[in-house]
């Protein structure tokens, strides 16, 4: 690429000005964009529906989504590299089955737990691996761990599992009281430290800023001796380990296990990453918008079910939309940047 | 089919036209990115064999062939021509994710406009669903190559619009529900014969034939192979990069269009949620199993052909031996891995020789 | 740079023992050695010139002591241990920072971050931002640079971003610092500034290694220099014992005969009452190129010189409608309408030869064949394919007219030299039959013995007519082929000459300006 003004003059002064008046807000104009829709939505859902205002509406948006939100860190962990994780629908669905059926077996839910951790970041490190170092598309290596994925689940159930466990129901089923009346759950408690954790690896770590490095140039990375290999192996390890996290959520949300739960669930994950303001070529974006990108896909479904003449497609139909005006106003702004 | 499709071919003939035919074929398959997925269809056939030594036996039955081959051609029908179009898609260096949803359109369109008709059991009726659904996708397929070629939207991100909203939209013009229809000439596209053969797989083909014939007797598969591996040395060589991304998501839309009429014949009803649903995958499948790479470039149709049949035979091999039909991921994922390990020049290279460069081919080209 | 106790240069300089010695070195991509034993010593405290030709081998040198490549065959000793780097980070670990001549950093973090990244400072777990921005506020201001750190990298100019690669790579407590052209897009100031920082690092005792093809810097920097062809080692000297046009002779050597024999062109056949073939007027674009006007006539050359950056190529691109002009018209014959692309302007019969090979004309994975005749197909269209006798004509007619190797049509483009890459995109063009050829760094990074080929071609096409529109960096080349020069400078036309008795120390008095730069020299 040839750049417009190599040998531009009188660098200190402008550089100032550009930074004063231009970078920050650039950086952070998707987040902000993505915050105004979701305000937006929400006035205009007030305005038209009664009950709609209702703090609650807002957790109930958390308690629905919380698995997705989990699922949506891991995406833009790979997203930021530049790569894509399409498995993680069929890994939360594996999640689901091995939870069911070892719980169905007597395991102490713990130890389910663990083990469906395990197998989550297992999956998500070879297919790490399989990238990084048979430089194997991100897209095909991870179209091979959703068909393994959701092959292992009909290998281990056939139909839908429910779970019994006590302990683990008792958990799914706890609310947390809040002032006013209102309540929350404990996996929206679970999937916001998530968030947090994430965003501070992403922001405050060596490891998340070459996770941006990466994006931005693999090889320019590599030559500033940043653990490139490690990282962005790491990152799909990430990646399963939030699936099998969000299988996790999912089974407390189900309470059973099934081989065809979240279907497609990985599209919904990418279209939150993309609304939340991360650029698909990588190195942009953060996490925080990622779970804006959620809250927003949840809410046009609270639309849908607050209006009642809505059919259930035009959720569908809406998210497309949205993915893309912002996909196109994304470009818009990468294509005037030099 | 046709005998010099693939630019393999091509330059084995060129090379090699003193030769005797053995001796040509020989020099073909050593050279042929072909040998992996024919040897890989050739032992699932094997398998079915020893498990049913009749597996490869055809029956007439009304002057019409019937058997286990006859079905796989018939079965694999929509995943073909959905991957020609793929082919296309993929040499450009992009991505069709929306032909699922396309096919699903497609249905829904053509069953609509079947029901809505005061003859709904005409002939003419179903030529025009069947046109009108074909005009709708080649729309579509149009505005994914707006999207890419004009607005220069990554393919895979551009195309997962459509596939989002695209079920939406056929639900909506289905309005939510099955749609029924009774009229035998649109079962014709799925299970109707000509000269004993499953009319499907005859179409599939035929179109096979066309994009063959298109893409190695014009300059077209050239030129998209330039775009695909360079676009911006495309340009400044004169070459209408626009025109032919436009191309080929058409092609694309058009062949989704097909496979989608041809599924929604098959249970004469359109299902807006499960018409093609995942096929957008297996035809992805079936190319990168022919050895076209998903870097663009370099594509092979007759490569699509034996990755649509070997996907087709893996299910059919999985009810064969009797395992439960949805095992059949597993064993997609495990040849998935195979197929991209063996086309991974470092995995190759780890069998062989030591590598060179250690930082790969980005900084020996910097 | 806190480093300890400052040793006399002249003690330090080639008296101590070498901190690293590079012996024997020989590595090969697919077969066609890169480098070919070829030895190299720094010593602690001296500036360490490697000099050579594009393609001459020493990045593939500076890669081979960086990890980057793994070498075939040799040895590198690091204070008499012999050591095998298997990665950048490994070579880091021991003492090596390199800046890359490409700007190897990354766009979309802070300066800061590119700056410190790998050694940034912590607390609580994390990265100290405070700590870090401050800490590379200093080493900026020590170079003389004033750029915020916390702002992003890809927000600043080039100079700039390069200004913070060297930041990165001096501020590194480092025993070797390896320095791949650095200077490519600063100023007169920002290059002294770095000297100065060179300098000092020097009489601190670190080894530097400089590469850079100003010769003039090489000279006023350097204190040792090792001189490659053609990835062979040529010879090692001491800069005061040398001059610059000797140093040009082991880069060039016995082959500049071989250059010498091209008579030059006379442009006694080129009719200037006519009218032009190629006529730009108030030609511009916001950013890129200011207002520029450019008679090409038939049969004639015109050679464009400048700096990199002084707008020769943003001309080229816009004379060929790669880019769109703002601002201007362009006349081709007596067409005045506005090129709105490449294709466009292929239908008037102009043609455009790219500096940027690899991305901007190679068709990597295509034969040499289709490669050859892609242009004209793409003029034909897609239903109308070249018939196959025509197809085998062409390309055996010019395989054989540009010395194409291997002369072989289903070759695939990747497995070509960079020479012979050049000459089938260069027939790519003559196939098509233009008018007006217009030629970017046709000959940069290419054998020698091509290079004379593909002057002679030049020269033969203007007399057969065509307008040759010819920009090189290397003047010598540029003068020796044009009938007229046009000298571009800070995106700007600054003169045209006729090219009767115009020397390269009258082009470079008017590339350098009033006292933008030091005294020209002619080599």
């Amino acid at each position: 690429m040839t750049t417009a003004d190599p040998l531009a003059p009188a660098v200190a002064g402008s550089a100032w000005d550009r930074l004063r008046g231009f970078a920050p807000p650039s950086r952070f104009l998707p987040v902000i964009t993505t915050f105004a829709l979701l305000v937006g939505m929400f006035g205009a859902g007030a305005v038209r529906y009664p009950g709609f205002s209702d703090p609650q509406v807002v957790l109930n948006l958390f308690i629905d989504n919380s698995f997705l939100i989990v699922l949506a860190v891991g995406m833009t962990f790979v997203i930021l590299t530049g790569g894509i994780d399409l498995s993680v629908g069929s890994v939360v669905a594996l999640s689901t089955v091995v939870a069911a059926r070892t719980m169905e077996a007597g395991w102490p839910p713990l130890v389910s737990c663990v083990l469906v951790i395990l197998i989550g970041c297992t999956l998500g490190l070879l297919m790490g691996l399989a990238i990084h170092y048979f430089d194997v598309q991100p897209f095909i290596a991870t179209l091979a761990g959703l068909f393994f994925a959701r092959g292992l689940c009909f290998l281990l159930a056939g139909r839908p599992l429910p779970i019994h466990n006590k302990s683990f129901s008792g958990f799914a089923e706890a609310s947390i009281s809040l002032p006013g009346g209102y309540y929350t759950t404990w996996a929206v408690v679970i999937a916001l430290l998530i968030v947090a954790v994430a965003a501070f690896v992403l922001h405050r770590t060596l490891v998340g800023r070459t996770v941006y490095a990466i994006g931005g140039n693999e090889t320019s990375a590599l030559l500033m001796g940043l653990p490139v290999a490690r990282v962005k192996v790491g990152v799909y390890v990430v990646s399963g380990l939030c699936s099998a996290l969000a299988g996790l959520l999912f089974s407390l949300y189900m309470l059973s296990g099934y081989s065809l739960h979240a279907v497609g669930m990985e599209l919904d994950a990418i279209a939150a990453v993309v609304i939340g303001g991360t650029l698909l070529t990588g190195g942009r974006g953060f996490v925080v918008g990622s779970v804006l990108g959620v809250l927003v896909l949840g809410t046009i479904q609270t639309f849908i079910s607050f209006d009642g003449t809505l059919s259930s497609w035009w959720t569908k139909i809406a998210i497309g939309v949205l993915l893309l005006a912002f996909v196109v106003v994304q470009r818009l702004v990468v294509r005037r940047q030099p | 089919m046709p005998e010099t499709l693939t630019p393999e071919r091509q330059e084995a003939t060129a090379s090699h036209a003193g030769a005797g035919p053995a001796a040509r074929l020989a020099a073909r398959l050593s050279g042929s990115t072909l040998v992996w997925p024919v040897l890989a269809l050739a032992a699932l056939v094997v398998v079915n064999l020893v498990v049913h030594p009749d597996f490869l036996s055809v029956r007439v039955q009304d002057g019409d062939l019937y058997g286990n081959v006859i079905d796989i051609l018939r079965n694999a029908a929509p995943v073909l021509l959905i991957g020609l179009g793929m082919t296309l898609v993929i040499a450009t260096r992009g991505i069709d994710l929306s032909v699922g949803a396309v096919a699903a359109i497609a249905g829904a369109v053509a069953c609509v406009s079947i029901t809505g008709s005061s003859h709904e059991s005409a002939l003419s009726t179903a030529v025009v669903a069947s046109s009108l659904a074909l005009a709708t996708c080649i729309a579509l397929g149009l505005w994914n190559g707006f999207l890419v070629a004009v607005l220069g939207i990554q393919p895979i991100i551009a195309t997962l619009v459509l596939m989002t909203a695209g079920r939406g939209i056929a639900m909506l013009i289905t309005g939510g529900q099955i749609t029924l229809v009774h009229n035998t000439h649109f079962d014709f596209l799925s299970s109707g014969f000509v000269l004993a053969l499953p009319f499907a797989i005859l179409l599939a083909l035929a179109l096979f034939a066309i994009t063959g014939l298109l893409a190695r007797r014009t300059a077209l598969g050239m030129l998209i192979e330039a775009v695909g591996i360079n676009p911006e040395a495309s340009r400044l060589a004169g070459v209408r990069a626009r025109t032919i991304l436009w191309t080929v998501y058409a092609f694309s839309g058009l062949c989704a269009g097909l496979a989608g009429l041809m599924i929604s014949a098959n249970t004469s009803a359109a299902d807006a949620n499960n018409n093609g649903l995942w096929i957008e995958l297996d035809a992805i499948l079936a190319v990168v199993i022919g050895g076209t790479s998903l870097a663009g470039g370099r594509f092979s149709l007759v490569g699509t052909l034996v990755g649509a049949l070997f996907i087709q035979t893996l299910k059919t091999t999985i009810n064969v031996i009797g395992i439960p039909s949805e095992m059949n991921y597993l064993f997609k994922a495990i040849a998935v891995v195979a197929v991209c390990l063996l086309q991974s020049p470092k995995a190759r290279a780890l069998l062989t020789v030591r590598r060179r460069a250690r930082v790969g081919t980005k900084a020996v080209a910097a | 740079m806190t480093q300890m106790d400052t040793e006399s240069p002249a003690v330090a300089r080639g008296t101590s023992d070498p901190v690293i010695e590079m012996r024997g070195i020989s590595i090969a991509f697919g077969g066609v050695p890169a480098l070919d034993d070829v030895d190299l010593r720094l010593f602690p405290g001296e500036v360490h010139a490697l000099m050579g030709e594009n393609g001459a081998g020493k990045s593939t040198m500076i890669k081979a002591l960086t990890g980057v490549y793994s070498i075939d065959s040799g040895t590198v000793v690091l204070d008499g241990e012999e050591q095998q780097f298997s990665s950048p980070a490994a070579s880091q670990a021991a003492g090596i920072s390199t800046v890359y001549q490409e700007i190897n950093l990354v766009p979309n973090l802070t300066v800061a971050e590119n700056m410190l990244l790998g050694r940034e400072p912590r607390r609580r777990g994390g990265i100290d931002f405070k700590a870090m921005n401050r800490q590379a506020a200093a080493s900026l201001e020590r170079l003389g640079i004033s750029v915020d750190p916390a702002s992003e990298l890809g927000s600043h100019p080039i100079a700039v971003q390069q200004l913070v690669a060297i930041a990165r790579g001096v501020d590194v407590d480092a025993r070797v610092l390896i320095l791949d052209e650095p200077t490519s897009s600063l100023d007169a100031d920002e290059v002294e500034m770095l000297f100065s920082v060179m300098r000092t690092l020097r009489d601190h005792g670190v080894a530097i290694v400089f590469v850079s093809h100003f010769l003039d810097q090489v000279f006023e920097i350097s204190d040792r220099m090792t001189v490659l062809r053609n990835g062979r080692l040529v010879g090692e000297v001491l800069t005061e014992e040398t001059t610059q046009l000797e140093v040009v002779r082991m880069m060039i050597g016995h082959e500049l005969a071989a250059l010498e024999r091209l008579e030059s062109a006379s442009g006694a056949g080129v009719d200037r009452s006519a009218r032009p073939v190629l006529k730009a007027l108030g030609l511009g674009r916001k950013g890129s190129l200011e207002a520029t006007d450019l008679d090409v006539y038939e049969g004639e050359v015109v050679g464009i010189a400048g700096l990199l950056g002084s707008g020769r190529t943003e001309l080229a691109r816009l004379l060929f409608g790669a880019d769109t002009a703002d601002h201007g018209s362009l006349q081709v014959e007596d067409d005045r309408s506005h090129l709105r692309s490449p294709r466009h302007a292929i239908q008037r019969k102009l043609a455009f030869s790219s500096e940027n090979r690899r991305a901007e004309g190679v068709i990597e994975d295509l034969t040499l064949a289709d490669n050859m005749l892609l242009a004209l197909q793409a003029r034909r269209g897609w239903m109308r394919p070249i018939p196959a006798a025509m197809r085998t004509r062409l390309v055996r007619q010019y395989i054989e007219a540009l010395d194409i190797r291997p002369p072989d049509p289903n070759a695939l483009m990747r497995n070509l030299s960079g020479g012979n890459q050049q000459k089938v995109l260069l027939a790519r063009w003559l196939i098509t039959e233009p008018q007006v050829l217009i030629l970017d760094e046709p000959t940069r990074g290419i054998d020698i013995g091509a290079k004379a080929q593909i002057q002679q071609l030049v020269a033969d096409l203007a007399q057969q007519g065509v307008a040759v529109v010819f920009i090189s960096a290397e003047l010598e080349e540029v003068l020796r082929l044009s009938d007229r020069v046009v000298v571009m400078r800070d995106r700007e036309k600054v003169a045209e000459r006729l090219n009767d008795d115009l020397t390269v120390a009258d082009v470079l008095e008017i590339i350098a300006g009033s006292a933008r730069q030091e005294e020209p020299s002619d080599a």
